[in-house]
């Protein structure tokens, strides 16, 4: 019989290994599924993780994989504090659509100025912009008690009514012969995030997503802010008794991931996005949970989460073009790296262990009821 | 018949790490009240959860009245007659009493016959209860009732009772121990798991003492003395705490009309509570668990806000003021719950330090964290308490409950506190750990310190207070003096025995 026994401290070696080991039960399962679908499985997989980095085409597919990721890390770890804390912030897309609109409106306002000040304070408008959308869940939760899930959540769409309405309606380019979308914001030179290290993909956004890697590390590490974070996460009481004010905490996670959500957002719409647009949005907001995780909520964790991510995007993009590979396959595919990625995370809280016959059974519940805890 | 109901051979069980039971031996006899005695950790719970089905042991024997006993899951032992009444309850709250006795029945009959069964077994046996009555409503001592009743309805040969006492008033055990003398003279044997000595030289014949998973001694409890069996239930002898008192010392704490709605589901509001605590002294605040202890906790140590002038610090104002603020200023709190409340479980025992001596011990510099200073004072909680841990890097939660709550108490302490508020500071520790926490704070006080001290431990209260008030229903009772309190006053201050009314009403 196999059961699972509740080691007594979660196991280091295999927080480690559980992410390596899901993403090779993905690339098994995945390379089933492509094999089911008439394709070849090697050569999906090896489309989808090796052909972006080395393949013919990867001079043109490297620097994709910095702008793809980008944004994905900036806005996961803002993600990452109220994972920790137990805030569940899932409205990140729709920060961000605020952040690229708030900073692209500030922008605009000034069209065409050449001040070298209008980026910068493009970057703080779409910050606080984001910032601002989200601490609407953060207050109403503070305030009322609600669900910041289904509020964040629920903004979402708020904020992709709001993009279309900006699109063709006050931010909608003046001579753009009536076409949807406003004026291209990477070609006007105030207000451009261009490529800063000609073939890296490098621009500010990514340089954005570096540093707050290294803060969030410094933050969590040494920085009673992140002791709080990680106290309220694992013990909510022990939070309160230590003085940790549940509300402020509440606002101040939610105000890092929108604030970090929106900076994506802004980022994107000045460089590799261009121009405000009905479909701005690509999902980044969405992917950065499942980046947050993948990453075990951990900086380090999350930049690399980040970069294989990206990497999947890239990868899933020329297997379409290539293999002619439906897109639900592709976001399919990227599923099934959360998937594996939570089932996984059982190892590290338990151990498997085999026995022949019933002989210990009773330890082998998970659950045990609670007259059976005697007194120790 | 035989002399032996049940006869325990060569007892074993071991976990990863730990052997629980080691060759454990002895008899019980039908129609007498065993004791089995033994400090945590000693091995008690293991071996009555596999008299009950519900640990296979590793190697030994048991006979039950003659016959090979291998009970394979409680249910196999309910029907060879041998029931168990738990410290923790399994009830459902918002069903009646005649209603949970049902749903641990394999064949439960009709309710209206149920209840009456109830009725009657509730009257021959002098333990009130109502089976009408919803089980949210009753108190602590109530709902125990409702378990033994649940288990006298089956006529079991043996009654195993797991610390029944802890959360009884001295009435209520009173009414207790009429029921299980009882039971005795018809010919049940009961197998009393306590550490509260004097009730074992009340109640039991006989004596069994476990130590590391074995079985040290056996007396004969009404023949020995309480600190005897104490000193082989540890292996070596008991100090007694001794302290220098001081008198007359000015009011630290003062806490004046506080009332406050419980903000937990099924918590009880405190209404109109009034004391106060001076230099040296120790206030000893008793009460059965679940009567506003926590409340009070959590309204002092500023987990749960109140008016300003409800609580004072010195003469200042401090309803409204945060933990961390009233660490600044001298109150620190240490609550009863251990594992998740007083410490997080999973956090070394460098980050606990810092999760209450950030202030007072300035371990945070501009927002940084000082870990180093962290871990030094970790190290000096650990050697000044004799904390048994690898070390400072070792998780709070692999820490045993004695070891841990050394370490939470002596956390507060080495912070050199106004006034200290600990809840049940004693709650599930040996008893070597648990007298020298007491003589630590006693130590505390004699330095000049306030102590409140909230437990459920009356003999502990008796033994280290100045003065005794009693919580009961939220509501403070003025304190008195300990110093020749007797046990009836006390138990008439504690409220008597919650429930004896129904009873009347029959």
């Amino acid at each position: 019989m196999i059961y699972l026994e509740k080691r007594p401290t979660p196991s280091r070696a295999w927080a480690l290994a559980t992410p390596l080991l899901a993403v090779l039960a993905t690339m098994i399962v995945g390379g089933l599924l492509f094999a089911a679908m008439g394709k070849d499985p090697v050569l999906a997989i090896r489309t989808i993780f090796w052909d972006p980095l080395f393949g013919e085409f990867a001079s043109y597919t490297r620097p994709q994989l910095l702008i793809k990721a980008g944004p994905l890390i900036l806005i996961a770890i803002g993600l990452s504090f109220g994972f920790r804390a137990g805030i569940w912030n899932i409205g990140a897309e729709g920060q961000y659509i605020l952040g690229a609109l708030t900073g692209a409106a500030v922008g605009l306002a000034f069209y065409p100025s050449e001040s070298r000040l209008i980026f910068p304070l493009m970057v703080l408008a779409g910050a606080l912009g984001g910032m601002a959308w989200a601490l609407i869940p953060g207050l109403l939760k503070v305030r009322f008690g609600t669900n910041e899930i289904l509020v964040s959540l629920m903004l979402v769409y708020v904020a992709t009514n709001l993009l279309a309405y900006a699109a063709l309606g006050p931010l909608q380019n003046p001579e753009g012969m009536g076409f949807p979308g406003s004026r291209n914001l990477s070609q006007w030179s105030a207000s451009a995030n261009p490529e800063l290290f000609t073939g890296t993909g490098i621009h500010w956004g990514v340089i954005a997503a570096g540093l707050s890697v290294l803060v969030a590390y410094v933050l969590l590490a040494r920085h009673a802010f992140g002791f709080a974070v990680r106290l309220a996460g694992q013990s909510p009481r022990a939070a309160a008794f230590a003085g940790v004010s549940p509300s402020r905490l509440v606002l101040t996670c939610m105000a890092i991931s929108g604030g970090l959500a929106g900076l994506a957002g802004v980022f994107e719409v000045t460089g590799p996005a261009g121009q405000i647009s009905i479909d701005f949005n690509v999902g980044y907001g969405f992917t950065a949970i499942i980046v947050a995780f993948l990453g075990r909520l951990h900086p380090v964790g999350i930049l690399l989460a980040g970069l294989l991510m990206a990497l999947t995007y890239i990868g899933g993009e020329m297997a379409q073009l290539q293999l002619s590979l439906p897109a639900a396959a592709i976001q399919l595919f990227q599923g099934m790296l959360l998937f594996f990625l939570l089932a996984m995370d059982v190892l590290t809280q338990f151990r498997v262990r085999v026995r022949s016959g019933r002989a210990q059974a009773p330890q082998a519940v998970v659950a045990q009821p609670k007259p059976a805890q005697g007194t120790h | 018949m035989s002399d032996v109901l049940l006869a325990i051979r060569g007892l074993t069980k071991a976990y990863p790490g730990v052997v629980a039971n080691s060759d454990v031996s002895f008899d019980i006899r039908p129609a007498s009240v065993h004791a089995l005695l033994g400090e945590n950790g000693a091995g008690k719970s293991t071996l009555v959860k596999t008299i009950y089905g519900l640990v296979r042991p590793d190697a030994g024997s048991m006979t039950l009245a003659g016959r090979p006993y291998t009970p394979a899951e409680p249910r196999a032992a309910r029907a060879a007659g041998v029931a168990m009444v738990f410290q923790h309850f399994s009830l459902f709250d918002a069903l009646s009493v005649a209603e949970n006795i049902a749903l641990g029945m394999e064949n439960p009959p009709p309710l209206r016959d149920l209840s009456s069964r109830i009725a009657q077994v509730s009257r021959e046996y002098g333990l009130p209860l109502d089976p009408r009555r919803t089980v949210g409503d009753l108190s602590a001592g109530e709902r125990q009732r409702v378990e033994i009743i649940r288990c006298l309805l089956q006529a079991p040969r043996l009654l195993i009772m797991d610390e029944p006492t802890s959360v009884l008033t001295p009435q209520e055990v009173d009414i207790l121990f009429g029921t299980l003398r009882q039971l005795r003279e018809e010919g049940t044997a009961i197998l009393y798991i306590s550490h509260k000595l004097e009730e074992i030289r009340a109640l039991c014949e006989e004596a069994t003492i476990l130590r590391g998973g074995k079985v040290v001694a056996t007396c004969d409890p009404r023949a020995t003395s309480a600190r005897q069996m104490a000193e082989m239930m540890v292996g070596g002898t008991l100090k007694t705490p001794a302290r220098a008192t001081i008198a007359g010392g000015e009011v630290v704490l003062e806490v004046q009309g506080l009332s406050a709605a419980s903000p937990r589901q099924h918590g009880m509001a405190l209404r109109d509570v009034t004391f106060s605590v001076s230099r040296g002294e120790v206030l000893g605040i008793g009460g059965v668990a679940g009567n506003g202890q926590d409340e009070l906790l959590l309204a002092l140590s500023g987990e749960m806000r109140t008016a300003p002038g409800m609580v004072r610090l010195g003469s200042d104002p401090i309803g409204r003021c945060s933990p961390s603020e009233r660490r600044a200023r001298g109150l620190l709190c240490a609550p009863e719950e251990r594992m998740g409340h007083a410490a997080a479980p999973d956090m070394t025992l460098t980050e606990n330090a810092f999760l209450t001596g950030r202030v007072r011990e300035r371990l945070a510099r501009g927002g940084f964290v000082d870990w180093t200073g962290a871990r030094s004072f970790a190290e000096r909680v650990i050697r000044g308490f004799d904390v048994r841990t690898p070390g400072p890097g070792a998780a709070a939660r692999s820490l045993s409950g004695g070891n841990l709550q050394k370490f939470v108490i002596g956390r507060e302490i080495l912070q050199r506190p106004e006034v200290l508020v600990v809840n049940q500071p004693t709650w599930g520790v040996d008893a070597a750990a648990a007298a020298s926490i007491r003589q630590a704070l006693l130590d505390l006080a004699s330095q000049g310190a306030a102590v409140v001290v909230v437990s459920q431990d009356l003999d502990e209260l008796m033994e280290i207070s100045d003065r005794f008030a009693a919580l009961n229903e939220g509501r403070l009772s003025p304190a008195r003096p300990a110093r020749g309190l007797t046990v009836e006053e006390i138990g008439l201050m504690l409220g008597g025995a919650h429930g004896m009314e129904v009873a009347h009403a029959h």
